[in-house]
């Protein structure tokens, strides 16, 4: 039999229909629902009197647009986000599908609580109506985002169509050292390939410093797949995605169990299959980076300075412009030198118990800088309760950190966490697009521990000289 | 689903690289619960000053280009968020057809399922058709998706490859739904399949 990769074995696995040339009806396992990218599917659906085809495999939960702010069950979302959130209520009972409500416990945003509850398994396809799913696929799932004429087209179906991508692979050798995270690795793989160098691939991340990540760091490194333009990111599973999954609420039990493990261990590349492209890092070779510019390939060490236009080639050379422009930049300066405004922890690329803990880490007896504005907003409501109780909330609080409740926040900016004009964030979130999280704000890519040590001197900061 | 099939008209020029979803239409458009009614703020924030005034500058508003149904745009368009306001956006505008040297993925699916058509096309060519966008609302091009062409209003013409099913669905309009729903029976064979190899999904 051929060599396979990753990818081709859970393709090969969900191809319900093959056209003559090549288009497949690819069946969807897991559909996760959020609140903005659902009410036109859904209203789609009725029109044309269709029912969900596979309710028990759908799962709905708002995160985007909830306000973050204790007082929430108070209320204080807008007429439109509230319509939204309340569109969302109202399919997920019409339609019979998993729903965690705002007020649920178990809210939170939904490439969290998806591998929490179990819902998201090793070899499944899962799909969602928002980029971020590729998180999914740390577990080994084959997951991407999608259109809402596509949620739809899985609502109505379980399936999509789809051709199928090329196969790329990530290779990171060796030991990663002190102070780098996932997210250095993620973004500095961004930064060496750019933001479309996967597109028409899927990715599989491997080698020994993914290896020794946590399913918390895996989930960070697959997160931003979809930023280097892969379809979606893959890490094979092991022993540490098995214990990860094992007694979740949705996760299989007993016999079942044992026979989903037996079928995972068959889901990894086998020797000698093909990959399209290949990209090889050195653990040792990544530090911690911070972005500089209104895109995510705009990466550099913290050691470096701002770039000046001249450095770059084609079209890139105006987009260093714009970008240095609206990021209120000046080359040459040391980026370990730029003074931020706000701090920004949270979101599906970082915001699970991990990057909790390593932020606390570093802010554990210390207070942030004067007149900074700092928040954590766990990605769910979970992970709030398990920071609570190991004595992070109260690292936090006491650092002078805004201690919030669950949801996408800062990290687009849908709900009251805005940044306003010209204000200036260290953010752990995913994208530094121009306006992403409020009108004219800057933002600064940053792993958990640079954001804490960021807080701590009110200017983007080296996280080797907090440890 | 809308059909495309030819398309003589102006072209706005946006020689920028990674133009992203975010910034075809800012976050706040997304509290909608429909598709319609987009199009007036398409590029919202770099179209309209904090007062909704617009600005001047921006291509879209220059009187050569408010009637402008082709978008010519640099690298990666369309990369960032998934969300299909995205295309809704840039149709309700009146724009039916993108050209770049490349797009992302989600973007690229979901303009086909609005009855738009992006074609990708190599720098040179992309630049070459910039240079045609710029000369105003006099130059007219033309797209035509069945002969998979793309002429300048000097009558210059650059060949486009398209997936045949994509283009089969664009030329007839088709419902992608209404087409799977057709092949129930292989998604029906495909569950019990799947059901007995891997119960625990």
């Amino acid at each position: 039999m051929t060599a396979r990769t990753l990818y081709d074995k859970i393709w090969d696995d969900h191809v319900a229909h093959e056209a003559e040339d090549g288009t497949c009806l690819l069946y969807i396992d897991r559909h996760l629902v959020h609140e903005v990218t659902s009410p036109q599917a859904f209203e789609g659906l009725r029109m044309a009197g269709r029912k969900v085809h596979a309710p028990d495999k759908t799962i709905a939960v708002p995160d985007h647009n909830v306000p973050t702010t204790l007082d929430r069950a108070n209320g204080g979302m807008n007429e439109e986000s509230r319509i939204q959130v309340e569109a969302l209520d109202t399919n997920a009972k019409d339609f019979g599908i998993h729903y965690y409500p705002v007020s649920d416990v178990r809210q939170g945003i939904v490439h969290i609580v998806g591998p929490e509850q179990g819902w998201t398994l090793p070899g499944m396809t899962v799909v969602c109506g928002d980029s971020h799913t590729a998180t999914h696929g740390a577990f080994g799932a084959l997951a991407h985002g999608i259109g809402t004429s596509e949620v739809e087209h899985v609502l109505a179906t379980q399936t999509l169509i789809q051709k199928k991508s090329k196969n790329m692979k990530v290779e990171i050798t060796g030991k990663l050292r002190p102070g780098v995270t996932a997210k250095d690795i993620t973004l500095s793989v961004i930064g060496e390939t750019g933001t479309a160098g996967g597109t028409g691939y899927v990715i599989e991340y491997c080698g020994e410093a993914i290896r020794d990540l946590s399913m918390e760091g895996r989930m960070t490194v697959c997160n931003m797949a979809i930023e280097g333009g892969a379809r979606a990111g893959l890490i094979a599973p092991d022993e540490k995605t098995y214990a990860y999954c094992k007694g979740r609420p949705h996760a299989p039990k007993g016999a079942a169990w044992e026979a989903a493990e037996a079928y995972w261990r068959t889901l990894f590349t086998d020797d000698g299959a093909h990959f399209d492209k290949v990209v090889t890092i050195k653990g040792e070779d990544i530090a911690p980076v911070v972005t500089w510019g209104t895109s995510p390939e705009d990466v550099l060490p913290i050691t470096a300075t701002v770039p000046a236009p001249e450095d770059f080639e084609g079209g890139k050379v105006e987009a260093a412009k714009r970008s240095l422009d609206y990021m209120g930049l000046t080359p040459g300066t040391p980026l370990s030198e730029v003074e931020i405004d706000t701090v920004f922890i949270g979101s599906c690329t970082n915001g699970r118990i991990e990057d909790l803990r390593a932020a606390a880490e570093i802010l554990k007896g210390k207070k942030v800088k004067d007149g900074l504005r700092a928040m954590v907003v766990p990605g769910s409501g979970l992970v709030r309760a398990q920071a609570e109780e190991e004595g992070l909330a109260d690292i936090f609080k006491d650092a002078g950190f805004e201690w919030r409740l669950a949801g996408c926040s800062m990290c687009l900016a849908m709900n009251p966490d805005q940044l306003s004009e010209g204000e200036r964030c260290a953010s752990t979130s995913n994208r530094n697009f121009e306006g992403r999280q409020g009108y004219k704000g800057r933002t600064h890519l940053v792993s958990p521990g640079m954001a804490a040590a960021a807080a701590l001197t009110g200017r983007l900061t080296d996280v080797r000289e907090m440890m | 689903m809308d059909k495309f099939e030819a398309l003589t008209g102006i072209a706005a020029p946006m020689p920028l690289v990674n133009i992203d979803t975010d910034m075809i239409i800012p976050k706040q458009f997304l509290k909608t619960i429909k598709r319609s009614g987009l199009g007036v703020n398409l590029f919202d924030e770099m179209r309209y000053d904090r007062q909704g005034n617009e600005i001047p500058d921006f291509v879209l508003n220059k009187p050569q280009y408010r009637d402008a149904e082709i978008l010519v745009a640099g690298e990666n368009f369309g990369c960032g968020s998934s969300r299909e306001h995205a295309p809704w956006a840039i149709k309700d505008f009146g724009i039916r057809c993108v050209i770049a040297p490349s797009y992302a993925d989600i973007f690229y699916n979901n303009c086909f399922k609005n009855g738009i058509l992006p074609i990708a096309l190599p720098q040179e060519q992309v630049d070459v058709l910039m240079k045609d966008a710029e000369k105003g609302a006099n130059a007219r091009m033309t797209v035509d998706l069945e002969a998979q062409t793309v002429t300048t209003s000097d009558g210059e013409v650059f060949n486009f490859e398209v997936d045949a099913f994509k283009k089969h669905c664009l030329l007839e309009g088709l419902d992608d739904i209404g087409l799977t729903l057709g092949k129930a029976d292989a998604i029906k064979k495909f569950e019990a399949s799947a059901s007995t190899a891997r119960p625990w999904i």
